[in-house]
């Protein structure tokens, strides 16, 4: 750790992650503002990049003397997770590279993009890559590196489908996304399996461990699994094919991300985790042989493009393969030269891109054939183009040519057997032909010969701005080229001495080493490429032979075809769309699991002695068994017998309850019961009349009986199994839970007798909390789902047992008188009397609840029954004209004063919902007791009133609303 | 008694099983609560079965464990039956609504093609 400077600039920890984080709130400023405001948005997308730069370079120093800054923040310290930031050489180059380009970009982007572009979208897609970029190069954990990843795979494909009215932009984005994500998953799988053999997820501690990695069976497994990320991330061979369809992108997303900074990630891991990796067969084998592969491939490719963007995209692959292949060799030398090349190419290509994009945005095309002899329009476009085209080809005295040579000299003391030895510097020097003659093609076509006639725009030299990044970066080409040791040496230097420690080997960075091999072998690629273009290619290119039946994309395509075909057949197979099958389904898979859980061990009945049978209980579940197996027989077509019938059952299970000791859940059973009967017999009316086609007789289809004998003999395993099940757990003797702490503290800890009730509103008060929460949210959905209820046309008319009644009186409800009439009259009388009993019995379960059989759930749902008894006898008009309910304030203030009694907990320092009691003596009154759980249970009563209320009274306005009779506004 | 609950259990649970199979959502409305008249009996059975031991404590006799029948699974139960009301409720304004919409009352939105 340093100690802080005051210059905040210099504090070199701290500004880690300032580095990480002001691209990413520039992205969340650039995305709130207005869409025309380019310039605001340049501005800031500029002042962001280019501090980030200015404090990158600023800490080159700190970086120098301290070899590596780290910042850790605990994040979940149980779980080892820490946000870790780290920064030596390698990840100082990089994040300087990223921050640089950034800035440069950005500068051309604001003259690129036109005045119709949502230019907020566009900047805000930048920042945030930049700063998940900066976040994968400054990564100190890999898991952390992993997300990073992952979001720069997100940004790069929200930039290529930037003009998403596009459809290639749109298939482009979603093939990238599809290839890199699915490369980023396998990386995750080999992260995390190596910091599992590593002990660590910290990447100071898995670069120390390269001797555990590579000894570890599961060795190939994480190489095999890491490759896949960086590979597709670096789009190579054979992932290669997603780069090309990324050009749909705007030139300065291709520019920078495209070939500077995002498809680097790939290779920058592989440099990263060189020394925990690199030195092994698998490794020469997977990364080389990928490398070698997309090198030649790739240069191959691109001399046949005819879109401009597309031969550079070729020749990144190429540019990328290279790097890949000397990460690949297993030589520290030649990673010397990967992380050079890194630099190199970066600096070439991205100016290339952007003389593609002024070609593009001055004359309306990207095409070959189309374009010609545009050094008379624009002289100065064409200069830049062509000197950065000759580093890419690796002409002398530029950057690109010491790199290459640099390579070429790697390819010929390879550490291999001999034949490898001859091969490799053969396929280098083909490569670096490719590599000259589609430098040459590209060059050539556009800026020589005579004038193209027929381009969309006349051609002329764009704003001196939009040449300017492009200046810059052909200039340090230049320089490097001419002055490598002065310039970029004790940079590069200091990045691959902290990736590679003490093994760092000796080199000198120098323009000239004397007539050699490698010499020649640049002479012989300048001279060949130049002879394979004059030769064989001038203005002939058509179609790419030999290769033309090798297309990534074709296979991609096939290969998702095949996946989702297979996947839709594999679900028609598994499952099925009918809600009969899949209960079947889930029904069957149950019993199954519960078989291959019983059977091993032959589950029998326990040895717990059986209370003696009461011939009155087996008579009640005589009538109930019987209830309920009427009511599944009666269900479809006699609705109201099978509801009465399904009553009794639960009737049969509320005295169960009785039976045995279970007072509470006999009550709320029994009121609950009614409750419901009311609610389904409110929905019965919207219920279709009986299918003629049964009431007529006719015959059913074998399949259909078939069917049901299935359905009942599934049923029956059910119902057999759960008695089963059930028995064997009756007849085994008790278990010493929980229970005892809840009866033993029920009084001491919780002040009252009834431990049910206490467990609900003390003990377990969250729980309940949470349950009147759902109620009170499913008696909302309720009322919502009514408001919008369209019933079907045939329900609409009043049954015909209602006609009846209103022809006979011919009455229309009125709202004012003192009782309802009709011959309900005596009723309305009892029931109107009934309203403040019923309020007091309420009261009194809701009050004596904590000591006695009772509750608020109780309660709640008494008094709920007496107002709907109110609606039942005297109709929704007339109640609703003397009795204002509010429901929905009953809910809230219910919902209120339960989190409240919870909160009182508070004041004293305690937890939420820890019950607070006080006792003691007022004048008058005597002696008094009052908790915070009577509030709770208050809480809950009124809950429960309001959501019984307002779902019962939403079903019953129906039929008001679909008669078009007014009811009393506001009523609900 | 164990032999009678268990069996009531079977039947209540067999019963509404076979009822969430069929085709109308009034049937499944029933095989709902059945099934849960069922899953609640089961539940609450898990406390084992003793008659006249109530959960409330009896000041006279003090709190032991060994007096009284097992509160949580009442305690469970109770909140489970209010919740299954809530859930019928819902399901019946869901099946109301869908029979609006869909002019039919299968359980798929649409009747089958053939029966």
């Amino acid at each position: 750790m340093v100690t802080c400077t005051p210059l905040w600039i210099a504090c070199g920890p701290m500004s880690l992650i300032l580095i990480v984080l002001l691209p990413f709130l520039g992205s969340l400023c650039a995305a709130l503002l207005p869409a025309n405001a380019r310039n605001a948005e340049a501005w800031l997308a500029g002042i962001v990049a280019l501090a980030v730069t200015i404090i990158v370079g600023s800490l080159y120093p700190q970086v120098v003397a301290e070899g590596v800054l780290r910042l850790t923040i605990p994040w979940a310290p149980e779980l080892g997770l820490d946000f870790s930031l780290r920064m030596d050489g390698y990840a100082w180059l990089f994040a300087l590279l990223v921050a640089g380009m950034g800035t440069l970009v950005v500068v051309y982007a604001r003259y690129y993009m036109s005045p119709a572009d949502p230019v907020p979208r566009f900047f805000s897609f930048f920042l945030a890559f930049m700063g998940a970029m900066l976040g994968v190069v400054l990564s100190g954990n890999l898991i952390q590196l992993a997300m990073f990843w992952e979001l720069t795979s997100l940004a790069s494909f929200m930039l290529i489908a930037y003009w998403h009215h596009r459809g290639d932009a749109r298939r482009g984005a979603r093939m990238a996304l599809t290839v890199t994500g699915a490369g980023g998953l396998a990386l995750f799988g080999g992260l995390l399996l190596l910091g599992q053999i590593a002990g660590s997820y910290d990447l100071d501690a898995v670069l120390a461990a390269a001797g555990k990695v590579q000894t570890h069976p599961w060795y190939p497994v994480v190489l095999v699994l890491i490759a896949l990320g960086a590979l597709t991330k670096s789009a190579q061979f054979p992932f290669h094919f997603w780069l090309p369809h990324a050009m749909a992108a705007p030139t300065p997303v291709s520019a920078y991300l495209h070939s500077a900074t995002m498809v680097k990630a790939g290779v920058f891991l592989l440099a990263r985790l060189w020394p925990v990796l690199s030195g092994s067969d698998e490794w020469f084998w997977i990364i080389g042989g990928a490398g070698l592969c997309s090198l030649v491939i790739g240069g191959y490719l691109a001399i046949f493009q005819q879109d401009m963007k597309g031969v550079l995209a070729y020749s990144t692959i190429s540019h990328l393969g290279l790097i890949t292949l000397l990460l690949g060799m297993n030589s520290p030398l030649a990673l010397v030269a990967a992380v050079f090349h890194i630099v190199n190419h970066a600096t070439f290509k991205a100016s290339l891109f952007m003389a593609v994009g002024i070609v593009d945005h001055e004359t309306g095309t990207r095409n070959l054939q189309r374009l010609s002899g545009l050094y008379r329009a624009m002289p100065i476009t064409a200069t830049l183009a062509m000197v950065a085209a000759a580093a890419m080809a690796g002409v002398p005295l530029l950057n690109g040519f010491l790199s290459k040579e640099m390579f070429f000299a790697e390819t010929i003391f390879l550490n291999r057997p001999e034949w490898q030895r001859i091969l490799l510097p053969l396929a280098a020097t083909l490569a670096g032909m490719f590599s000259v003659a589609y430098s040459l093609r590209f060059i050539h076509q556009v800026f020589f010969g005579p004038p193209a006639q027929d381009l969309p725009h006349a051609p002329h030299e764009p704003t001196r701005w939009m040449l300017l990044p492009s200046a810059l970066l052909v200039s340090a080409c230049v320089l490097v080229g001419i002055f490598p040791a002065l310039t970029i040496g004790t940079y590069l230097r200091l990045a691959t001495d902290s990736i590679l420690g003490s093994d760092a080997p000796a080199y000198s960075l120098a323009v000239w080493h004397g007539l050699n091999l490698p010499l020649l072998m640049s002479l012989i690629a300048l001279g060949g490429g130049t002879v394979l273009y004059r030769a064989f290619l001038w203005r002939t290119a058509e179609g790419v032979p030999l290769l033309e039946h090798i297309d990534g994309k074709r296979s991609f395509d096939w290969l998702q075809t095949i996946l989702t075909s297979s996947a839709e057949r594999l679900l028609r197979r598994l499952s099925s769309p009918r809600l009969q099958m899949q209960l079947l389904l889930i029904f069957v898979v149950t019993l199954g699991g519960a078989l291959v859980a019983l059977l091993p061990d032959g589950t029998s009945f326990g040895t717990r002695p059986v209370t003696p049978l009461q011939p009155a209980f087996l008579l009640l579940w005589l009538v109930g068994g019987m209830c309920a197996l009427s009511a599944a027989w009666q269900a479809k077509h006699h609705r109201l017998a099978a509801l009465i019938l399904s009553g009794g059952a639960g009737l049969a299970t509320s005295l169960t309850f009785v039976w045995f000791s279970a007072p509470d859940l006999a009550l709320t059973q029994l009121t609950v019961e009614v409750v419901t009967a009311v609610l389904i017999l409110l929905g019965l009316r919207w219920l279709p009349r009986r299918d003629e086609r049964y009431s007529l007789g006719l015959q059913e289809s074998v399949g259909t009986h078939l069917r049901r004998l299935r359905d009942l003999l599934v049923a029956a395993t059910c119902g057999l199994g759960l008695a089963a099940v059930t028995y064997a757990v009756l007849t085994r003797p008790d278990v010493d839970g929980i229970s005892p702490f809840f009866i033993e503290q029920s009084l001491p800890g919780g002040g009252g007798l009834n431990v049910v009730n206490v467990i609900l509103v003390d003990f377990r008060g969250f729980d309940t909390l949470g349950e009147i929460s759902v109620l009170a949210v499913v008696a909302l959905t309720v009322f919502a789902l009514l408001r919008r209820f369209r019933p079907a046309p045939e329900s609409v008319a009043l049954p015909h047992q209602q006609q009846e009644q209103d022809s006979s009186q011919d009455r229309i409800p009125d709202p004012d008188a003192r009782l309802p009439d009709g011959y309900l009259m005596l009723p309305a009388v009892l029931v109107r009397l009934l309203l403040p009993l019923a309020t007091l019995v309420s009261l009194f379960f809701l009050l004596r609840g904590h000591n006695a059989p009772g509750g608020g759930f109780v309660g709640g749902l008494v008094l709920a029954t007496a107002v709907i008894l109110q609606y039942i006898v005297g109709g929704t008009v007339w109640v609703e004209s003397h009795l204002r309910i509010h429901p929905l304030y009953w809910i809230a203030i219910g919902l209120l004063s339960a989190a409240t009694a919870g909160a009182a907990a508070w004041v004293s320092g305690e937890p939420f919902l820890s019950s607070q009691a006080w006792h003691g003596d007022i004048p008058l009154l005597g002696e008094l007791h009052l908790s915070s759980v009577l509030l709770f249970d208050l809480g809950v009563y009124m809950l429960v009133v309001g959501s019984t209320v307002l779902m019962l009274v939403a079903i019953a306005h129906q039929s008001l609303r679909s008669h078009h009779r007014k009811s009393a506004p506001g009523a609900l | 008694m164990e032999v009678v609950l268990s069996l009531a259990v079977g039947i209540l649970a067999g019963s509404g099983v076979y009822l969430l199979l069929r085709p109308r959502t009034f049937q499944v409305i029933m095989g709902l609560s059945l099934l849960a008249y069922a899953v609640n009996l089961f539940i609450f059975s898990m406390g084992r079965l003793r008659i006249g031991e109530a959960p409330v404590i009896d000041p006279t006799r003090g709190s032991d464990p060994a007096l009284y029948t097992d509160p949580v699974p009442q305690a469970l139960v109770l909140t489970a039956i209010v919740i299954g009301f809530a859930t019928t409720a819902l399901f019946l304004v869901v099946l109301l609504a869908s029979r609006g919409l869909n002019g039919t009352d299968h359980v798929d939105g649409r009747e089958p093609d053939k029966e």
